[in-house]
């Protein structure tokens, strides 16, 4: 597989980066050289194998939803770029 | 006090012959002589430590102490640490002052033990030789123009030049052994599930096992100790009791039966490095041990498996960071996308841009069976193969890395050679194994690491076959002449 401009700034934009219009064809080199190792997968025949999620195979635990953690928001808030009021402020969304 | 090991350091705080305040600050006039030469450090916490070691004065007088009470420590940049920056080394965290501390933090405060700062690191982990770290390089205290290796890079060169007595590392792919292997220290990853990873910034979250980085197996099994234990905030933590570490030290090897996989001797091991760890064997052959060739046949799946695995859940974790809530945020957005874009784009180096766009695109739309679910298979089949070679013997050992340390620089260029380098350390992390590098020698005065893997939660016999070899030979107490 051979990933080209195209590709890279739509995978760019599913990850939400911006990069540089400079950069893109090393981009594009390095991702189809990872890819090609990648690809290496595909010697194997996995068809009956069945996908390992958890290395000891455990199961999700599961606890009681009781309320335990405190309100910390001004704690929290401290470290965030932009608030008022309690909220976390972005530029406008809607109009 | 520089040369001391910990039971050592515990025996003159408890006899009074030096204080825990006189102790940090020794190793912190060390750091000031020599961090600017290594860059091991992106925050010395002077003051915190300081402070730290009052309070370990004050139960050691009491005699409320515990055994590595007073003693210092660094911790990787990765784990949180309250009121103290957490940058996990991305300009992207370099403003983050962590709410919170992680467990791992929270049990060595406990413990007593004097934070002297947080150690560099490749950014979110994610390298193989420190040199992806929003703030610069580390080097290798053996060869200044030599990588530390990585990702816990900077706490491995911190200990080498004895600039802390142990630290914490994380190991995602192999990030705690190989740096311990090219700086000649003993690390090791535990069982994954047996230390929480609760504060600990995720970069893969089914493979990242934090474990201690140290001088001598007796060292990691005591910080061990403290590291390990279930956590009910870390959903995939194991409930299952912690054994004392350093009970099990001195056992005999008298007829332990090592496995040694064809596929770790292949062409890709350097032949100086390969007779180093031919030499390591003989050791515990001649300590009764006993020795059989196994095969790992998917071992060559490993690398291509990792680098859909990993980058798929890194993908997923750095989602968070989004210039929203805390963290880089561009300058003057004009609307909300220009922000994730931007202050994404700005945070993050490129090698983790690289590895967040190899998983966006494994998990996109239409690909997730060819790589993912595919990626889930092949690690099966790894897994198996452990599973297959522990039936008939009690531990595997082979090279932990290809080479000694590389040339800063030589394969920066190159994201697949330096993948590789990883070769042999990242199935163990796949198939949720403990492992360990302890050192075994020198190719050319650089270190070579001799790696233990071990079946599910048998740390303790890992630690207890590394001690054992370090009681019959002396390179773990090997320093390299600038730090002595």
């Amino acid at each position: 597989m051979s990933l080209d401009k195209t590709d890279v700034e739509k995978i760019a934009h599913l990850a939400r980066l911006a990069i540089d219009d400079d950069a893109i064809p090393d981009y594009a080199r390095d991702l189809t050289n990872i890819f090609k190792l990648v690809e290496q997968m595909e010697q194997v025949d996995t068809s009956d194998i069945t996908p390992m999620a958890h290395p000891l195979d455990a199961h999700q635990r599961l606890r009681s939803d009781v309320v335990k953690e405190t309100d910390q928001r001004e704690l929290f808030q401290s470290i965030a770029p932009k608030t008022a009021a309690g909220v976390y402020l972005v530029p406008q969304v809607i109009e | 006090m520089h040369n001391k090991s910990l039971s050592e350091l515990s025996a003159s705080l408890q006899s009074g012959e030096f204080s825990s305040v006189e102790l940090t600050q020794h190793y912190l006039d060390r750091i000031n002589k020599h961090n600017a030469g290594l860059n091991a450090f992106i925050t010395v916490a002077d003051d915190h430590a300081l402070q730290q070691a009052q309070a370990a004065d004050l139960r050691l007088q009491q005699k409320t102490a515990g055994k590595l009470t007073g003693i210092p420590l660094a911790h990787k940049d990765i784990f949180c640490t309250q009121g103290l920056r957490t940058s996990c080394a991305s300009k992207m965290l370099d403003n983050f002052i962590s709410p919170y501390d992680a467990t791992v933090v929270e049990k060595i405060n406990a413990a007593g033990m004097v934070t002297l700062g947080k150690t560099n690191m490749d950014e979110f982990a994610m390298g193989s030789s420190n040199e992806t770290s929003f703030y610069g390089a580390v080097k290798n205290p053996w060869d200044l123009e030599r990588v530390p290796g990585g990702s816990s890079g900077g706490s491995a060169a911190t200990i080498a030049a004895r600039l802390a007595p142990i630290a914490t590392g994380t190991d995602t792919g192999g990030s705690i052994r190989q740096p311990a292997s090219l700086c000649n220290l003993t690390g090791l990853k535990p069982t994954y599930g047996r230390v929480s990873r609760y504060g600990m910034i995720a970069f893969a979250s089914s493979l990242d096992q934090a474990g201690p980085m140290a001088s001598s197996a007796e060292d990691a099994a005591l910080l061990l100790n403290e590291m390990a234990g279930f956590d009910e905030r870390d959903s995939t933590s194991v409930e299952r009791d912690v054994p004392d570490y350093t009970t099990n030290l001195n056992d005999s090897l008298e007829g332990l039966k090592i496995g040694l996989p064809k596929e770790f001797f292949d062409d890709g091991l350097d032949s100086d490095v390969a007779a180093t760890i031919d030499a390591a064997i003989k050791m515990y052959q001649s300590l009764g041990a006993t020795v059989k060739e196994i095969t790992l046949p998917n071992t060559a799946l490993s690398v291509p498996t990792y680098y859909v695995v990993a980058p798929a859940e890194c993908s997923s974790n750095l989602s968070r960071m989004d210039g929203v809530r805390f963290g880089h945020r561009c300058d003057d957005p004009k609307d909300l996308d220009d922000l994730y874009f931007r202050s994404r784009g700005e945070g993050f180096g490129e090698e983790v841009k690289r590895r967040i766009m190899i998983g966006t695109y494994a998990l996109s739309a239409g690909y997730y069976d060819a790589y993912y679910l595919k990626a889930q298979q092949c690690r099966r089949l790894i897994s198996d193969d452990f599973k297959q070679a522990f039936n008939n013997v009690d531990v595997i050992m082979g090279p932990t890395a290809p080479t000694t340390a590389f040339k800063m620089g030589e394969k920066t260029d190159d994201p697949v050679a330096m993948y590789l380098a990883d070769i042999y350390t990242i199935s163990t992390n796949l198939a949720g194994l403990p492992g360990m590098s302890i050192p075994a020698g020198f190719v050319g005065g650089l270190p070579v690491g001799l790696q233990l893997i071990g079946n599910y939660f048998e740390e303790a016999k890992l630690l207890n076959i590394a001690h054992k070899y370090q009681q019959a030979t002396d390179w773990h107490q090997q320093t390299p002449e600038a730090f002595k």
